[in-house]
């Protein structure tokens, strides 16, 4: 079962990660900068694009399997996270990322986001967050701010937002951070962290969407947005600092890692059924004796 | 006639009912005789009312039978409850300190056991139950020897102490009996054979053990728990990843997810979860990424009642997720078969990369049947289907050197490799896709490709069919009546068309254990010349009737259904087709006389 075949050594270039096809997203689009990042991250880390499996649910962001050049799975509206792990317990071996929107993993997907991030899957779940619904032509999203006017709430949004680095530090997530699209090289930063974390890693992305967004755009973002990597007393070890700095909105809107802690075992490492190696490489069947116990349980 | 004998143990929930049926199984096992138990239960840990059926005999028993031999009620309520539904020649042992009998029909033995001056009360409170079973056993010729056997293992983990204090109370019961009531007219001989005993559950379990499954998942649902109970006690000898997840829209994801990189997985669960997993078993479907999930059927709609049985996910299954895809859906036709069908339907879904689903219900899942250890095969032959696992060529640039993971066969099954592959990377899409796998639906949307995606997925439906047996007619032809039924009334229907027979009514079976692929022609070839024809199902509407009517336009001369929550038992068969045979009707719903 085992691939057996050594492929020599070869230097991943932006042409192997290349999809078939262009994406599809509306010129502009946040999502183009976050392609570009991993592409760029996969490219650093120098990880072969068939040891990566990059599994998404349903929306425009979750496209992006089929713009990546590296297995891909592009699974239902917010399903990704389960999918994912049961690849990832399947074959421990590969590098999972698993991307998708705010709708896919907050709203639909919210519950599988909430326990793989207990159960540490090591994975790195880049959510390209637009704040609003964009496939479906610009409904409210679990993340649209309170007051936001769309199609779904012409009065203006009246649900308050969920708050996903809160959210994810409360869950257990082991790597929380936020990168925004138009920071191109400290998301790629960001991604490469990600990647490396053993443990679920969790990103939100400021991903504008440049057609049904008109609040939270890039010119909204930039002056804003403030890298916690540039204050030299902050932190990301610190879990009640992350979530306080976690809440803070407005004029000042923390990028960056958040928070990492390195001891928590992931879900895998934990598991003894894993102990002799993936399991997609046992391809024994049970052992005489074993059954013969199975069955004399019985007698 | 067969040769059997049925025991009814009866009580509340916590009063230990399963104990004594669970020694009483073990011994009829060890001497060789066949058993079938089922255990009528509610959805209460502590309180209400459980009666456990046991049926023994030399030969095979196929369901609990019409008649009780010997009533253990462990509370008055019990009492009350099934004491008149014994006959003559049967036997009623009690707790002569607690319960009165109520009026008994002529010839049966009323067996009042005296449990405080046969055991000391105070420290024993399950006492009643020893005493009954050792005095059960005594009346029905079996040796002490074997009852001090069974009970030294069941409590040798708590001492010595607690052994020989149990051993004690089983004598004075067997002694007691033994001098102050009658025999069983006919004891119960013994055989050389040796018979493992197992629930359905258990046995889905281990057959998906011996199938290679490598990746389990649930979410605890009654009657499907115990799939998981087994497996997650046994995953870690057994090589098995178990988890619990979140939910079943979990479940059946994470299950695709595991099938998908390249192990053989499996999930269970009831009609609501499977509600849940519906539109994951289109991405199945979809991304052409074999999985088998197990519906333990339940009574419905809805939360329904918990812990009884039906037969009324039938068109659940045939309906389950949006868009037409091909599927498998079988349905075991007993205990036995639950183990063998699993390694059956592995090799089905993985030669054809779709769906597959194992219709039980809660008569097989929790019932429990003696099996020959020979019939748990675990080596069964395994067909991983065209499946590329190690890479076969190094293209340049270790891109996907012109595989296409939808490639359009003749088959309509393209080579199916797995993420971790050198030289066949590609994305699986529930989108519809082109052969490379690349996105049709939104901005290439192409209804010449679509077209061609849709025909190459369902011309896998062809192999299929030919890949599955037809169900074949059991019993001698031209028969007074046929009997028809679907996966779990097997055994009942078999013992109905005996009764039938030697009643003068030659009766023949018509067992159906693959739903998908049906065989429609087959079985109007062989229900053409049949004199009178009966569907038996445990539905209220007659689900499998409906479906083989709209497959083949075939309709029978009657209808038998029951839906109450409670299985068959043979005289509601025998009885309804009676009824029928008399012209006083074409549906027959057969009244459960039990009270549980």
């Amino acid at each position: 079962m085992a691939t057996t075949v050594v492929v020599p050594p070869k230097h991943l270039a932006m042409a192997d990660l290349k999809g078939k096809v262009d994406p599809d997203w509306c010129p502009g689009c946040g999502d183009f900068g976050v392609l570009a990042a991993l592409q760029k991250a996969l490219i650093e880390l120098q990880i072969p694009n068939h040891n990566v499996v990059t599994i998404s649910g349903i929306g425009c962001s979750s496209n992006l399997p089929g713009y990546i050049n590296t297995y891909g799975m592009h699974t239902l509206h917010g399903r990704a996270l389960a999918v994912a792990t049961g690849v990832k317990l399947a074959n421990h071996d590969l590098t999972i990322l698993v991307t998708g929107g705010d709708g896919d993993g907050f709203g639909i997907g919210g519950n599988h986001f909430v326990h793989t991030m207990r159960r540490n899957v090591d994975l790195l779940y880049v959510v390209m967050d637009n704040q609003i619904y964009g496939l479906t032509t610009g409904q409210t999203s679990p993340t649209s701010r309170i007051g936001m006017k769309t199609k779904s709430m012409p009065l203006g949004n009246i649900e308050a937002p969920v708050n996903p680095i809160s959210l994810a530090l409360a869950a257990g997530a082991t790597f929380v951070a936020r990168g925004f699209s138009g920071e191109q090289k400290h998301l790629m930063e960001l991604i490469k962290k990600g990647i490396q974390h053993k443990g679920f890693a969790f990103l939100d992305v400021f991903s504008p969407c440049v057609t049904y967004n008109h609040d939270n755009t890039y010119q909204w973002f930039r002056p804003r947005v403030k890298k916690l990597e540039d204050d030299s007393a902050y932190d990301p070890s610190d879990w009640v600092g992350a979530m306080e700095k976690s809440l803070l909105w407005g004029e000042d809107i923390p990028i960056g890692k958040f928070f990492e802690r390195t001891d928590v075992p992931t879900l895998h490492a934990a598991e003894p059924v894993l102990n002799p190696g993936p399991l997609v490489q046992n391809s024994a069947r049970i052992a005489p004796d074993v059954a013969r116990s199975f069955v004399e349980e019985l007698m | 006639m067969k040769h059997t004998f049925a025991i009814g143990i009866g009580g509340a929930a916590g009063q230990g009912v399963a104990t004594p049926g669970d020694i009483f199984a073990k011994i009829f096992s060890r001497r060789g005789l066949h058993l079938n138990a089922y255990n009528a239960y509610q959805s209460i840990i502590r309180g209400g009312h459980t009666f456990l059926t046991i049926r023994t005999g030399p030969e095979r028993v196929t369901n609990m039978g019409d008649r009780l031999d010997l009533l253990i009620p462990l509370n008055q309520d019990a009492m009350h409850r099934h004491l008149g539904l014994l006959t003559d020649g049967a036997a009623c042992i009690y707790n002569a300190d607690t319960i009165k009998p109520g009026a008994a029909a002529k010839g049966v033995a009323l067996c009042p056991l005296p449990v405080s001056k046969l055991a000391d009360i105070t420290r024993n409170k399950v006492a009643q139950n020893t005493l009954a079973v050792g005095a059960g056993l005594s009346m029905m010729g079996i040796g002490f020897q074997a009852l001090a056997e069974v009970l030294t293992e069941q409590f040798k983990k708590k001492g010595d102490a607690v052994v020989s204090e149990n051993l004690g109370i089983a004598r004075a019961g067997y002694d007691y009996a033994t001098a102050n009531f009658k025999s069983f007219a006919r004891p119960l001989p013994m055989t050389e054979n040796r018979y493992a005993v197992l629930s359905g559950n258990i046995a889905m379990a281990m057959g998906g053990t011996a199938a290679g499954v490598k990746f389990y998942c649930a979410y605890p649902m009654s009657p499907s728990t115990g799939v998981l109970h087994w497996m997650a006690a046994h995953a870690r000898k057994a090589g098995i990843m178990v988890r619990q997840v979140e939910d079943e829209i979990g479940v059946v994801n994470m299950a695709i997810g595991a099938a998908h990189a390249g192990v053989r997985s499996m999930c269970a669960t009831s009609g609501g979860g499977f509600a849940l997993m519906s539109e994951g078993l289109g991405m199945s479907a979809m991304m052409e990424t074999p999985v088998v999930v197990i519906d333990c059927q339940r009574a419905g709609p809805s939360t329904g009642v918990p812990t009884k049985t039906e037969q009324g996910d039938l068109w659940q299954m045939l309906g389950a997720a949006f868009g037409d895809y091909p599927r498998l859906i079988a349905a075991p036709l007993d205990i036995r078969d639950c183990f063998k069908i699993i390694p059956e339907i592995f090799n089905l879904v993985d030669r054809f990369q779709c769906p597959g689903i194992v219709l039980c219900d809660l008569l097989l899942s929790e019932g429990r049947l003696s099996v020959d250890p020979r019939d748990l095969d675990f080596n069964p032959v395994i067909d991983r289907g065209e499946l590329i696992t190690t890479a076969s060529f190094v293209s340049p640039g270790d891109g996907n050197g012109g595989y296409k993971r939808y490639k359009i066969t003749e088959s309509g099954i393209s080579p199916r490799a797995i993420p971790g592959v050198p030289g066949y990377v590609h994305t699986a899409a529930t989108d519809e896709h082109d052969e490379d796998g690349v996105l049709i639906s939104d901005e290439f949307t192409n209804p010449t490709k679509r077209r061609a995606m849709m025909e190459k997925r369902m011309r896998k439906v062809e192999g299929i069919e030919a890949a599955v047996p037809p169900p074949v007619l059991w019993g001698p032809r031209n028969t007074d009546i046929t009997l028809i039924g679907w996966g779990s009334t097997k055994g009942v229907i078999e013992e109905a068309c005996e009764i039938l027979t030697e009643q003068g009514i030659s009766a023949n079976q018509l067992q159906i254990r693959w739903l998908v692929p049906l065989h429609g022609d087959v079985i109007v070839d062989i229900l053409k010349d049949a004199r009178y024809t009966i569907i038996v199902e445990n539905n209220y509407s007659g689900q499998f009737a409906r479906y083989l009517r709209s497959e083949t336009s075939y309709t029978p001369n009657g209808y038998i259904r029951k839906y109450d929550g409670e299985p068959f038992m043979p005289h509601h068969i025998v009885e309804a087709v009676k009824e029928q045979l008399s012209g006083k009707s074409t549906l027959s719903v057969p009244a459960h006389e039990i009270m549980v």
